[in-house]
């Protein structure tokens, strides 16, 4: 056995799980992709975010809720292994809008979490009076906003350099160029083939993405996940103009103003459309007018792993033991659960969270 | 919205020559350039230069002034200012400090011309510290030699720049050789290229001989090279002759080569392969420019450095080429007209390995040392790269993303040649190994306001209701 | 500020026009090379960089590198691709240095 665990996958799930797993003084190899993998890690914005998130599943307003709270201590944690501050910012978000009618239904939406979470759930709604206080640079067109005080943002590139170093600072490995095509269950354990790959671990962890839809099946998972591109921009550095993210832009600590997201029905296509950034850039500049003059340096287009339902999937194998899925559309809001909760469902401890909700029964017709 | 046969990217010779060739064969041409004037760089303002400063830039250089005169014409629409942002589907996004648009074409000729090859060393971000091909510049469009300069590398247009500054009656105090005097005498000894050579050949002695009797001090086989100074550029320090040398300046001019600016090409989808010749990646094309991108094309030092006329040479093939495909020119006509620019074409192209052979590029500076930046936007240092290959990165993406390398305004056209060296040198690969930068739209900056008001003009065309 | 580069003209003089550079007045040949009429005019950084906050002064002038970004009647662009007009309000661009900024 080369490991306890294989981790297929070093995206931020991947890593976060194996940043656990070595925490529970387990052995770990986690296997990074291909070149040519979309790497979702590689191109998301970064918000670390609660509102809106499990109106139909309060279970997962709960999970995201608990990892949120564990960010500051999972944060350090990172910063004080891998030298690595991630820039977490926990002083609330913004969802801005452009008229009442899309206002309303997200005031709803925010009143059926607060009755289900109650004190847990800290948001209230801002008028352009009270907004502009708070985020001076809003411009007249936005007519309102929920600002939730749980939510914030993270460095996300900085996330991902922190969590790599983080495994190998615990004495993981971490291999990189390294594209899992075959895992071959065996009775003590599972081997795994690829380019580059030629592994045995007693235990696997799939945390592969959109890779994990093609592995998925093959180990018995249903793992019925779509990709969902989002386009996204990123501006010139600028001087500080936007105190809190906003789910259309955000200021990284180094000034530029992240620009996001389209929600694109495409396959597997991640290129970036003229149509696409000429709207992000619209509605960036209706929500600031100072972003007018602000260059856009880079687009890029990265694609969302979603599951049909939107939610997370947590599953052991029914026909492998051992095999556990693990998949989501928001790797950074989860990564503190994902490596301070998470572990002890893995290893099935007592004290593990309960993720019963997450399984794939639910994909069952 | 604008409608046209062709576009042409890049108003130097080849986008210069190619946009008559067209027009003249009947076609719609834009010619597209981010200058204010048509001339590229190597004929920049050619339009503006009279004597004196003509005669110091000299006979070549004013021979780009018909192929100016040339654009005008009817049937081109010279877009002055305006950079091109995105290629889609038989649209070009153009961007400009007064805003953006789209035009169509059917087909698209990018004639992006050449960039100097960066040349990483320690000091080079001190301001003072220019690419030669700066000093060309200021004295092409301003008329300004800049005195006291060292010249630092190799290659013709190290010479050219010292003696055109020196006409100018700013010699420079020296030009800091990188090559060795055998590197020259290798190349020379291709005797048939030699002689075949022999006007270029001739040109570059009578050069030596004009700096030599200026005065103009050459170091050659110059190692160890280092530009210092507090707040900017003070003196040049290299080893020559086995001394150590120290000349002061008030400028560094750098340069080792040119190579292809590809950036518009890779994002138009184009492929690009390695070429060990060139040491860059070019752009594939067959021998009128088409490349495998749907109606993209390629000419002039984009495609394969060449110089000025082998760019106008292909230019004008490639617009016959298009002319001929979208029927306007018949295979007899176009086959007739391109025969004897083949043969030229061909005859230039096959000197081309004389001047690589006796101007190899300043190794030091391909895989610079630890502490010299090679992302000057970001200020990525080479270790840093080399750090990320010694925490796993495979790829220049992969450093890219753990460094912040090639994310800046640049969008990695300094850093890119550099950065995918010294990955493929740190995992001891070939260079094709280390892969590619991708290469996004944006090609070029742009407001965020101007793409926005794409966006309203779009909707407003085609009834798009969006969210708002 | 001391003078960066100097220069030996080849042309006659021509026409000058005002201009502001950072709130100053500048008297520049007009239709020149805006990023050569600036070092001429003794200019010697153009901008500082995001992380070490040293200071950058143009290199390709060839619209490739970037360091000659200035700050032009509002919009950030590379001076050595830009011609002199009068009237033209020169700021450094906006940037800043590295650092967390204060948040809420």
């Amino acid at each position: 056995m080369d490991a306890e665990f294989a981790i297929v996958g070093g995206g931020i799930v991947g890593l976060s799980v194996a940043l656990g797993l070595l925490d529970a003084g387990r052995s770990v190899v986690v296997l990074d992709g291909g070149a040519a993998d979309p790497k979702a890690s590689r191109g998301n914005f970064g918000l670390v975010w609660l509102q809106g998130k499990g109106v139909a599943q309060p279970r997962y307003a709960r999970w995201s809720k608990e990892s949120a709270d564990l960010w500051p201590a999972f944060a350090a944690m990172l910063q004080d292994v891998s030298g690595i501050d991630v820039g977490l910012r926990q002083t609330g978000g913004l969802d801005l809008h452009f008229d009442e009618e899309t206002l309303a239904q997200a005031v709803a939406e925010n009143e059926c979490l607060k009755a289900e979470l109650g004190s847990d759930y800290p948001y209230e709604v801002l008028r352009p009076d009270t907004l502009r206080v708070e985020e001076p640079e809003i411009g007249p067109r936005v007519v309102g906003a929920i600002l939730h005080h749980g939510d914030g943002d993270v460095d996300p590139l900085a996330l991902l350099a922190a969590l790599s170093a983080a495994v190998r600072a615990r004495g993981g490995r971490v291999v990189t160029g390294a594209k899992v095509d075959a895992i071959h269950p065996k009775a003590e354990g599972f081997h795994l083939h690829g380019d580059g790959v030629d592994l045995r671990a007693e235990k696997l962890v799939l945390a592969a993405g959109l890779g994990s839809a093609v592995l998925g099946p093959k180990l018995g998972f249903v793992a019925p996940l779509k990709p969902e591109r989002g386009q996204l921009l990123i501006t010139e550095k600028l001087p500080p103009m936007i105190r809190r993210p906003s789910l259309i832009a955000r200021q990284d600590r180094a000034g530029g103003i992240q620009i996001g997201a389209t929600n694109e029905d495409v396959g597997m296509d991640r290129r970036v459309t003229l149509d696409g950034m000429a709207r992000l850039a619209a509605d960036a500049v209706a929500a600031y007018p100072v972003l007018e003059h602000a260059q856009l340096l880079r687009a890029w287009g990265a694609l969302r792993v979603m599951a049909p339902d939107g939610l997370p999937i947590y599953q052991e194998s029914p026909t492998h033991r051992g095999a556990f899925l693990v998949s989501c559309h928001s790797g950074v809001t989860l990564a503190a659960a994902h490596a301070m909760r998470l572990p002890a469902w893995i290893l099935q401890r007592a004290d593990a969270p309960e993720l019963e909700v997450f399984g794939e029964t639910r994909f069952a017709v | 919205m604008n409608r046209f046969d062709l576009a042409v990217v890049g108003a130097g010779p080849a986008g210069m020559a190619a946009a008559r060739e067209a027009a003249e064969a009947g076609l719609c041409v834009a010619l597209v350039d981010e200058q204010p004037r048509v001339g590229g760089q190597i004929y920049r303002n050619v339009e503006r230069v009279e004597a004196p400063l003509a005669a110091v830039l000299g006979k070549e250089f004013m021979s780009g002034a018909g192929l100016a005169k040339d654009v005008q014409h009817a049937g081109i629409t010279h877009l002055a200012g305006f950079s091109v942002l995105a290629f889609e589907k038989g649209k070009l996004a153009l961007g400009a400090a007064s805003g953006a648009m789209r035009i169509e074409a059917r087909e698209v000729l990018l004639a992006t011309g050449a960039i100097e090859r960066p040349m990483p060393m320690p000091g080079w971000t001190l301001p003072g510290v220019m690419g030669a091909g700066a000093a060309q510049v200021m004295l092409k469009q301003s008329g300004l030699a800049v005195e006291n300069a060292v010249l630092v590398g190799s290659g013709p247009l190290l010479h050219l720049v010292a003696v055109q500054l020196t006409r100018a009656g700013a010699p420079p105090r020296a030009i800091v050789e990188t090559r060795r005097r055998g590197d020259a005498r290798r190349a020379v000894m291709k005797w048939r290229l030699a002689l075949r050579a022999m006007p270029y050949i001739k040109r570059s002695l009578a050069n030596l001989t004009e700096l030599r009797n200026a005065g103009v001090r050459r170091y050659m086989g110059s190692r160890d090279v280092a530009l210092l100074g507090e707040r900017r550029v003070e003196s040049v320090v290299f080893a020559s002759g086995g001394r150590r040398r120290e000349v002061p300046c008030d400028v560094a001019l750098l340069h080792h080569g040119v190579i292809p600016h590809v950036q518009a090409s890779r994002a138009a989808g184009v492929s690009h392969i390695w070429s060990e010749s060139q040491m860059a990646y070019v752009p594939e094309c067959d021998i009128w420019g088409r490349t495998d991108a749907p109606h993209v094309w390629v000419a002039g030092d984009g495609a394969w450095i060449g110089g000025a006329r082998v760019a106008e040479l292909s230019g004008r093939i490639a617009a016959l080429g298009i002319a001929h495909d979208l029927g306007y020119v018949r295979s007899v006509e176009r086959d007739r007209r391109m025969a004897a620019w083949f043969e030229e074409r061909e005859f230039e192209l096959s000197l081309r390995p004389l001047i690589d052979r006796a101007f190899p590029p300043y190794e030091a500076a391909l895989t610079p040392e630890d502490s010299v930046a090679v992302c000057r936007c970001e200020e990525v240092t080479a270790g840093q790269v080399r750090a990320a290959v010694a925490a796993g990165a495979t790829n220049v993406g992969d450093a890219k993303v753990m460094t912040r390398v090639g994310m800046g305004r640049c969008q990695g056209r300094m850093c890119f040649p550099s950065v995918a060296r010294i990955v493929a040198e740190a995992r001891d690969v070939p260079v094709v190994d280390a892969g590619q930068l991708s290469a996004r739209p944006p090609i070029k900056p742009v407001t965020l306001g101007a793409l926005a008001q794409m966006h309203y003009g779009a909707g407003a065309k085609e009834g798009d209701a969006h969210d708002d | 500020m001391k003078p960066g580069l100097r220069f030996k003209s080849v042309v006659p003089e021509g026409p000058r026009v005002a201009v502001t550079f950072d709130g100053e007045a500048l008297m520049l040949p007009e239709g020149a090379n805006l990023a050569t009429a600036l070092m001429a005019a003794g200019i010697g950084s153009f901008r500082q960089t995001p992380f070490q906050g040293v200071a950058r002064a143009p290199f390709c002038m060839m619209g490739v590198c970037f360091d000659c970004l200035l700050e032009i009647d509002g919009v950030a662009q590379q001076s050595c691709l830009i011609e002199v007009r009068a009237g033209m309000d020169i700021r450094p661009a906006r940037q800043q240095r590295e650092g967390p900024y204060e948040s809420l």
